[in-house]
């Protein structure tokens, strides 16, 4: 044959070769179609394991028991027991080594998510003791008058 | 056909043909069921338990590092209020990151507003977040296999493979997917995939004080949330979509999608 018709098809050849290879090292072994089958598992199985190591941040009060079980004692044993501590301290990330102490929040605002009153019949909110922002003690800080960690109104 | 020509179309035809090679060496004719049977992630909303404290959404951003200013979130509360007069008001100020703590309720462009407690009939909240879909739409209609389901029946995103195109985000009914502003990629609910996955439970429902958010095991037949799921009255959103989601919740309202 004529060397116009070798020269086009090894060119073609030497493209699809190339793409073949370039796709050999772009798309990653454990790519294709997993346990959710092709519609919905078509993915990087190595990605999972990613998810898995994302870091966490979050410890848990059993956690806080370790060091601050005053804390603890007292809290778990008011209304406020059911609150875990970082929910108003923040995530522990690695504390006490980073950060060595957590935040101490004393803004009007952590508390009113849970006490500004609002009217919602059909919802627990509604048994929560709720007071009105505006008119109780406004522009003190709730911790100056009530403990945190020991909310009763009798033990004030 | 000039030679030029030619070479123009086949190299067209092949580069083509090759890409999509790795879809045709691989299709499986049914959809392979799960190889654990034993493990399908499932959550549970108590929307009567909620207070609207939004714990969970100040949980979640820190936990999985949503932007904290950032007008998105993996999972937010809605408020409802619904008048006597069968008015519906929902909002969800910043999705409820710092709580709610004002009796207006936000009506964006409407301003803010104000109904007085005794015209109220039914008013509580509604968290939200990923569903978790047995039959993900976003998932379908990913061009780059970079959201997929895993065997446990978690909906996630490769954020390596992420092309960033939003067809996902169009795609959910439910709204649950955003574009992260700092690792520019699509992004979502995980279900805290690297808490749960070593035991442990979801930033979200561990914030909450009143365990109105639960996550369990729905193969698991003394699984609390799988009960729940199976003897009480429990709704799931926009069923008529038939994505089959896997958040169930207990008090939902017809008003709420
Ligand atoms: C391994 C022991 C340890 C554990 C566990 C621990 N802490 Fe601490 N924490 C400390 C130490 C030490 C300090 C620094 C005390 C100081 O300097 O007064 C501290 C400080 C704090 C402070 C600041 C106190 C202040 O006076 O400013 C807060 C708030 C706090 N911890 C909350 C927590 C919470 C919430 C947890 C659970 C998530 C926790 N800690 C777990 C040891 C611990
Ligand atoms: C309702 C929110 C809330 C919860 C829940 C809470 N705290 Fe606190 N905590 C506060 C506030 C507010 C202060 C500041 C008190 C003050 O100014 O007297 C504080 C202070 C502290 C301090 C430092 C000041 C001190 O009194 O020595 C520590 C340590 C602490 N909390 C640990 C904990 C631990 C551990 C838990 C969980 C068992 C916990 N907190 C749960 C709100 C909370
Ligand atoms: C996550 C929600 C939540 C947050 C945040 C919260 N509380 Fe409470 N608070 C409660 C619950 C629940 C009770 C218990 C109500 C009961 O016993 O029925 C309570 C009880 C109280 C009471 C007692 C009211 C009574 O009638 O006995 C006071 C006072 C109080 N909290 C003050 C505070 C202060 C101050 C803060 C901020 C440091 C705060 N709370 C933050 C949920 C919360
Ligand atoms: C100046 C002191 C003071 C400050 C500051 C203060 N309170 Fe009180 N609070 C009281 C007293 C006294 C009572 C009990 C008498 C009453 O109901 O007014 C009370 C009652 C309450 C009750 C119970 C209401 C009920 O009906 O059972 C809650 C809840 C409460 N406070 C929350 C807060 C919160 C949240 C803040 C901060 C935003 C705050 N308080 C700031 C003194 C204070």
């Amino acid at each position: 044959m004529k060397g116009h018709v070798w020269r086009p098809l090894f060119v073609v050849i030497g493209l699809v070769a190339a793409i073949l290879v370039f796709r050999m090292f772009y798309v990653p072994a454990d790519f294709g179609v997993h346990d959710q089958g092709y519609t919905f598992g078509f993915h990087r199985l190595g990605n999972e394991q990613e998810w898995k190591q994302f870091p966490e941040k979050y410890k848990g009060t059993e956690y806080c028991n370790e060091c601050h079980d005053d804390k603890v004692e007292s809290i778990s044993k008011s209304g406020h027991g059911i609150i875990p501590c970082e929910d108003c301290h923040g995530a522990a990330f690695n504390h006490p080594e980073d950060p060595e102490k957590l935040t101490v929040d004393r803004s009007r605002a952590l508390c009113l998510r849970c006490h500004s009153e609002l009217y919602m019949p059909s919802s627990q909110r509604n048994d929560l003791p709720g007071i009105n922002p505006k008119t109780h003690n406004e522009g003190m800080e709730c911790s100056e008058c009530h403990n945190p960690h020991n909310p009763s109104l009798e033990e004030m | 056909m000039k030679r030029r020509e030619f070479l123009k179309k086949t190299a067209v035809f092949i580069s083509g043909a090759s890409v999509s090679l790795s879809a045709l060496e691989l299709v499986d004719p049914k959809e392979v069921l799960a190889k654990n049977p034993d493990l399908r992630w499932g959550f549970l909303v108590n929307t009567y338990k909620c207070v609207g404290c939004g714990m969970c959404v100040k949980a979640c951003k820190i936990e999985n590092e949503i932007p904290w200013d950032a007008n998105v979130t993996r999972t937010w509360v809605e408020r409802y209020v619904i008048t006597k007069e069968g008015k519906v008001l929902a909002d969800s100020p910043k999705g409820a990151r710092d709580g709610f703590t004002s009796k207006l309720i936000d009506r964006a462009a409407e301003g803010k507003e104000l109904v007085p407690d005794k015209e109220i009939a039914q008013a509580f909240f509604v968290p939200k977040l990923c569903n978790h879909c047995t039959l993900p739409a976003c998932v379908q209609v990913c061009p780059v296999g970079a959201t997929y389901s895993t065997k446990d029946g978690v909906v996630l995103v490769d954020r390596k493979w992420c092309i960033g195109c939003g067809y996902c985000i169009m795609g959910c009914p439910y709204g649950v997917r955003f574009f992260h502003p700092v690792v520019h990629t699509a992004d979502k609910c995980t279900f805290c995939y690297h808490r749960i996955s070593k035991g442990g439970n979801t930033a979200c429902a561990q914030a909450c004080p009143f365990g109105a958010r639960r996550i369990g095991n729905l193969r698991d037949p003394n699984d609390p949330v799988a009960k729940a799921v199976l003897t009480e009255r429990v709704g799931i959103l926009r069923d008529e979509y038939g994505t089959k989601p896997n958040v169930y919740y207990i008090g939902l309202n017809k008003e709420v999608h």
